[in-house]
């Protein structure tokens, strides 16, 4: 097994407070369109939420709003006592597409976020010890076209999580795996996160995904995006998937998302 | 029968659903006709240059020299290819195109000294090429080694101003606002028009040297700009999440991403260089390759021209192999993913 490294509970909190986002419609004439509606919500220290919803909904601008990659128009995002005014090696990112360098080896893509922050030579030491956290080793020395998706996408969860950041943004990470690979993910996830103690937000599309991963899942309603229901999953981990609360939480959200009537979409 | 060291089939890595490039199967044995190949047509050849060998103005016996070398090489690489495994590998892909090209030299001999089916003095057998290449070797060395030095002057030159050109151009939006229209506007203007000027506001070595740096900017700004200015924006975004600054946006991963374009870029340069380089020397330099085959055309002695035209080839196309080696090494994490 791998020794956990370091400080071991590094999760902080994620706070959205009344956060808008807008963006410039591609017709002018339209004015601007409004993608997310003053989203309010806490997310605690080392705890995991979901957001599901479906497409247009505003999930993905939230994690970028997280991230710092975009600002809202208006309201406020908040990390522990640190507004958020930009990205930073604090808030890790992963998207579907695993994203990784190809133009570096397995190990250069983990150690990346060390030598963008400069801090390579002491910290040289960590860059294996969370390749053998995500369990590549034998591919070290490999170049991302060798690996499979559910490889490179544990690649990209090694080099988000060498910077140890405080809240880890996950944007559908598992969405291109088949079946197998995700669910074999999904414990993987799991098991990092207990590892770390890393606050996770994961964005996602897959309903089982987030009542087996998640603390609390937040449910969206597209046009403008809104935060519909917040439902916390009182479940003992690990869970089974086939348990009667698992398939009955399945079914009320489901519900909620008007997906159970005869065939016709209330959406 | 089997020799320590020989037909061992070492087991593939298996890289979990890794996708590799098939590897060269390994030649076993090689074909009776690939071993005789460079033999036989040494053979033939030497038979044609005795029947019309000396119906040129002045014979030139050292061509029998060397089909004997060819000859004997041939002879020696199908005895050493029993003993070694590369030697065979190499037999196999070499042989071929090597026995191709003396065919080759025998048709052109008796097209030229034989039949006489071409005019002289323009066109002269093989033989007169070679006694070019061996008379006049000195002169030939002296004018390849004039090109050599302005040609890495040149393109080095080139490259240096084609990168930075490029990748301000290609990263920074002020920059591609007052770079673009100049790049777009100069750049096509082929730089062999620029000599008139360059030969007025320049000594005139120095003048070539920047006629060649110019013809080598233009593409290789223009193909690093693309590359830079078409990183793909998630690149950019994960490194931003990982604390990168934008020096390390720039070095780390827009030049890298850029990199197999700026390679594109590169090759083009070094193509238009090739063309600037000979067309400098014979107007603006008293030296050169490009200088030595108007000479010698001046002199009506073409068989140096082709002497020259051999050298300008083996010259032009060891130096793109070195890019081409320069690349693989660069670019070595496409292995397996793009077409090499």
């Amino acid at each position: 097994m791998v020794a956990p490294i370091q400080s071991s509970k590094e999760g902080e909190s994620l706070r959205f407070v009344e956060v808008s986002k807008s963006f410039a419609a591609a017709d002018s004439n339209e004015g601007a369109r409004l993608a997310l509606d003053r989203v309010s919500v806490e997310v605690a220290p080392r705890e995991l939420v979901s957001i599901i919803g479906p497409s247009g909904c505003g999930k993905s601008t939230l994690l970028r709003l997280s991230a710092g990659l975009d600002h809202p128009t208006s309201g406020e995002l908040w990390v522990g006592e640190e507004l958020i005014t930009g990205p930073s090696a604090e808030r890790g990112l992963v998207f579907q597409d695993p994203n990784l360098f190809p133009w570096l080896s397995v190990r250069g893509n983990v150690e990346a976020g060390l030598v963008a922050r400069g801090v390579l030579a002491e910290k040289r030491a960590e860059v294996s010890e969370f390749i053998e956290l995500v369990g590549l080793q034998t591919f070290a020395n490999s170049y991302p076209h060798h690996l499979s998706g559910g490889m490179a996408q544990r690649v990209a969860l090694a080099r988000a999580l060498i910077n140890h950041p405080k809240v880890l943004l996950l944007d559908e990470p598992l969405g291109a795996l088949d079946a197998f690979t995700r669910m074999r993910m999904q414990d993987e996830v799991l098991r990092l996160w207990e590892n770390r103690g890393t606050t996770i937000l994961l964005v996602t599309h897959d309903i089982d995904e987030a009542i087996y991963m998640s603390d609390r899942i937040i449910l969206m309603t597209p046009r403008p995006g809104r935060i519909e229901r917040v439902i916390s999953v009182k479940l003992d981990r690990p869970r089974q998937r086939n348990s009667a609360e698992f398939l009955q939480l399945r079914s009320d959200i489901l519900e909620f998302l008007h997906f159970t009537g005869k065939g016709d979409l209330a959406v | 029968m089997s020799m320590p060291g020989e037909n061992i089939t070492l087991p593939q890595p298996v890289l979990g659903t890794a996708r590799l490039a098939p590897a060269t199967p390994k030649i076993l044995a090689a074909k009776i006709s690939t071993l005789a190949a460079i033999p036989t047509a040494a053979a033939i050849a030497t038979g044609v240059h005795y029947w019309c060998g000396d119906r040129e103005p002045i014979p030139e016996p050292r061509y029998y020299t060397l089909m004997g070398i060819f000859f004997a090489f041939g002879l020696l690489m199908a005895i050493v290819q029993k003993f070694s495994p590369r030697a065979r590998q190499w037999v196999a892909d070499t042989c071929p195109i090597i026995a191709a090209g003396i065919v080759f030299l025998t048709i052109w001999e008796a097209g030229t000294a034989g039949f006489r089916l071409l005019p002289l003095p323009y066109f002269p057998s093989p033989a007169s090429v070679l006694k070019g290449l061996i008379e006049d070797r000195a002169m030939l060395f002296t004018s390849a080694m004039h090109s050599l030095w302005l040609l890495v002057r040149g393109y080095l030159l080139g490259v240096c101003f084609g990168f930075v050109t490029g990748v301000c151009v290609g990263w920074y939006a002020k920059a591609r606002y007052w770079g673009m229209p100049v790049l777009k506007l100069l750049g096509p203007i082929p730089a062999t028009a620029w000599i008139p000027l360059a030969m007025v506001i320049a000594p005139k070595g120095y003048s070539a040297v920047g006629i060649v740096a110019l013809a080598v900017w233009f593409p290789v700004a223009m193909l690093t700009m693309s590359g830079i200015a078409n990183t793909r924006a998630a690149y950019l975004d994960v490194a931003r999440t990982l604390g990168a600054d934008e020096k390390f946006l720039v070095f780390r991963v827009a030049i890298p991403a850029a990199m197999p374009n700026i390679f594109l870029g590169l090759f083009m340069g070094l193509g238009s260089s090739f063309l600037t380089l000979i067309v400098a020397e014979t107007v603006g330099v008293k030296a050169g390759l490009g200088w030595y085959v108007a000479w010698a055309q001046g002199w009506a002695e073409y068989g140096k021209v082709y002497a020259a035209l051999v050298i300008m080839a083996a010259f032009f196309s060891t130096i793109m192999t070195l890019l081409f080696k320069a690349r693989d090494r660069v670019l070595v994490w496409q292995k397996g993913m793009i077409k090499w």
